[in-house]
């Protein structure tokens, strides 16, 4: 047996050897992708969409491919924590060296873990993070999601526009960085529109029980709630309010945070009417997004959501910046290359990254019609 | 006005669930000195399994209920046996018990987790049909309504069957001298798990009705209520069926004013146990604690 095996060995060896010398023309390199999704905990409902999504891009992409480069995926759950962000970004840095981490789902999460890309030279592009002060973390960090900042006065007007709001009421969550930021860029674009804000309140992540905030804004008449939430608090919200009387004429407007049919599935029959500010919608006639939203439809049996569109957009960003450098492992190319990235097609119209590493395309306004959210005319 | 008087309605809905809540948890102390701390997980799977019930069992609620509570009770005979039976004849049982209940939490919340996942889950809709009524400027459904019959119907069963039945008179005599109790004839064993079953059975219903209430379910939920339970039957005197109660709706009045006076949720908590921190200090036995007698 011995000789055989010795023999074996010796000629799986020169194979691989001439594997190897072969290999730059056939097998091309691989871009080691590293993904950080909130798959479990409060924001599981994004995380496991965004995780479909990014799925499905390195799927199609690699499958294009041919001899060309082609993406390792390496995905990870960061619980919707800040602390166990920081644990899977640790291990997909300087464990797996990936070249490239998306993600985290959430601002919160982003806020502590993208320093430790930065500080290393790690390029970090969020495809869900619209809260403010995440890209200016450093040169490193980018996004593809539009922020509240561009997507809400953009809603407020409209909205305004379409049905003559005067006061309002705002309800936040006041221990989150994603909904206080969004409440800040809600209050401003108020202010600027000359809409009144009748009062305040607030609730904190993980309430069930917003009766009593939601007794307070009844008596105060408003026009329309201005509401920042995340999914699951929006849905109790939403639910909550038309339980306690609140008609249906006193809209629901809300941040990025709405915009999930998870809130439809949650809330029902009480989600119709709730007017969200999106950076994409379903119903998008670009080739690209037609084509997204028929294989995403295909292979998980249900329509994608802005999660998974982004996400999915996401990988495209990368690896077109992947390309143009000419590189699967250099950090710091690849960075430059997403700097120079403009007017890409991508699902979500023509994408390029501004000044700041923030995402520049245009936003919708959508309002749930019919147990779907649909471009928003009144 | 209308607006305090939906506030106190409000109150009295939460309260009400944490009312039902704490009762079970006060009930098992009141019997054995031991705090059962793993009552809030037996209460998130008493809701989680009426939603399977619902949802993958296709029963309407009114058969799930009952289901799911007996389910609940049945966990309490299984905490009661792994957790508590066993180091029951050591010396320090009472120590010895939180900690192995504290055990039971965890296990309880991780088959939650095993079984329904990470995710919050929700009764489908028209689970129960909602009507809403608007009396006087107050809106009230038909779903509280109900939350607070089912929670007042088990407390008074519930008194009534600890007054009166010669099962409750047996609890409450294990409740005053576990030796004096066996030396006249009464199975001290046998009502002791009879104890965790009601025991369970109540904190089970109230996961039903929160769930129920706040359209909200998952694996931990019963973290948010623990800390408020042991709270409540503080603040209505330890081992106190009417205090229990009592605390309850004082405590869910509390959270509610307070979110109400200040605009954010953020000072519930602290306002809650500042309360029970200054009754404590006017009262160390609690609202309708009985204080050192017992021990004479």
């Amino acid at each position: 047996m011995k000789p055989f095996s010795r023999l074996l060995f010796a000629a799986a060896v020169s194979a691989a050897f001439v594997a190897a010398a072969v290999s730059p023309a056939f097998s091309a390199e691989t871009i080691k992708m590293g993904f950080v999704f909130s798959m479990t905990g409060g924001a599981a409902a994004y995380g496991a969409t965004q995780k479909e999504g990014a799925e499905l891009a390195v799927e199609q992409i690699n499958a294009a491919a041919g001899g060309g480069l082609k993406i390792a995926p390496i995905f990870e759950d960061d619980a919707s924590v800040p602390q166990q962000g920081t644990n899977v970004y640790n291990k997909l840095i300087n464990g797996d060296k990936v070249a490239v981490v998306v993600g985290p789902t959430l601002s919160n999460t982003a806020k502590i873990t993208n320093p430790i890309a930065q500080q290393i030279g790690v390029t970090v592009l969020g495809v869900s993070n619209t809260a403010g002060g995440i890209t200016e973390i450093g040169d490193y960090i980018f996004r593809n999601s539009l922020t509240e900042a561009v997507v809400i006065p953009n809603t407020m007007k409209v909205a305004k526009e379409k049905l003559g709001l005067k006061k309002v009421v705002l309800f936040y969550g006041n221990d989150d960085a994603f909904t206080k930021s969004g409440a800040d860029v809600f209050r401003k674009v108020l202010q600027a529109e000359g809409i009144q804000i009748l009062g305040e309140q607030t609730f904190a992540k993980g309430d069930r029980d917003f009766s009593p905030q939601l007794t307070q804004i009844k008596s105060q008449n408003p026009d329309a709630i201005v509401c920042s939430a995340l999914v699951e608090e929006a849905s109790g919200i939403v639910s909550q309010a038309r339980q306690l009387g609140i008609p249906k004429t006193v809209r629901i407007i809300g941040g990025n945070g709405f915009n999930s049919p998870a809130l439809i599935k949650n809330a029902g029959e009480a989600s119709e009417g709730v007017i969200v500010g999106a950076a994409w919608n379903i119903s998008s006639t670009n080739p690209l997004n037609v084509k997204f939203v028929d294989d995403y439809t295909k292979k998980y049996t249900r329509p994608p959501d802005q999660f998974a569109a982004q996400a999915f957009a996401g990988v495209h960003i990368v690896y077109q910046a992947a390309k143009a450098a000419g590189t699967a492992d250099n950090r710091k190319a690849i960075r430059d290359a997403m700097v120079k990235l403009k007017g890409l097609d991508t699902l979500l119209g023509k994408f390029s990254f501004t000044e700041g590493r923030d995402a520049d395309h245009s936003p919708v306004v959508q309002e749930v019609k019919g147990g779907k959210f649909s471009v928003f005319s009144n | 006005m209308n607006l305090l008087a939906q506030q106190l309605v409000n109150g009295l809905f939460i309260g009400s669930v944490y009312g039902l809540f704490a009762v079970g948890y006060t009930l098992v102390f009141g019997v054995l000195d031991i705090l059962n701390l793993a009552h809030a997980a037996v209460f998130t799977l008493g809701g989680l399994v009426a939603l399977w019930l619902v949802q993958a069992g296709g029963m309407s609620i009114w058969l799930a209920f009952p289901l799911a509570t007996l389910f609940a009770g049945l966990l309490g005979l299984l905490l009661n046996q792994v957790a508590f039976v066993p180091l029951r004849k050591r010396a320090d049982s009472q120590f010895s018990g939180l900690i192995s209940s504290i055990a039971m939490a965890i296990i309880f919340e991780a088959v939650a987790l095993g079984l329904f996942g990470a995710r919050s889950v929700r009764f489908p809709q028209g689970t129960v049909s909602v009507h809403i009524w608007h009396i006087a400027g107050v809106t009230i459904t038909s779903l509280q309504v109900g939350i607070v019959l089912v929670a007042t119907l088990l407390m008074l069963v519930l008194t009534f069957f600890i007054q009166r039945t010669r099962t409750g008179k047996a609890i409450r005599t294990v409740a005053e001298n576990e030796r004096a109790a066996m030396l006249l004839g009464v199975n001290v064993n046998g009502i002791i798990a009879f104890t965790f079953f009601i025991s369970s059975a109540l904190g089970g219903a109230a996961g039903i009705l929160y769930g129920l209430y706040f359209d909200s379910l998952a694996p931990d939920m019963g973290r948010s209520i623990e800390l408020k339970g042991l709270a409540v039957i503080i603040l209505g005197g330890m081992g106190s069926i009417p205090g229990a109660i009592l605390g309850g709706l004082a405590f869910g009045l509390s959270e509610v004013l307070t979110v109400a006076i200040s605009g954010t949720s953020n000072l519930r908590d602290a306002v809650a146990f500042t309360v029970l921190f200054a009754i404590l200090l006017i009262r160390p036995s609690g609202l309708l604690g009985r204080g050192k007698t017992r021990e004479a």
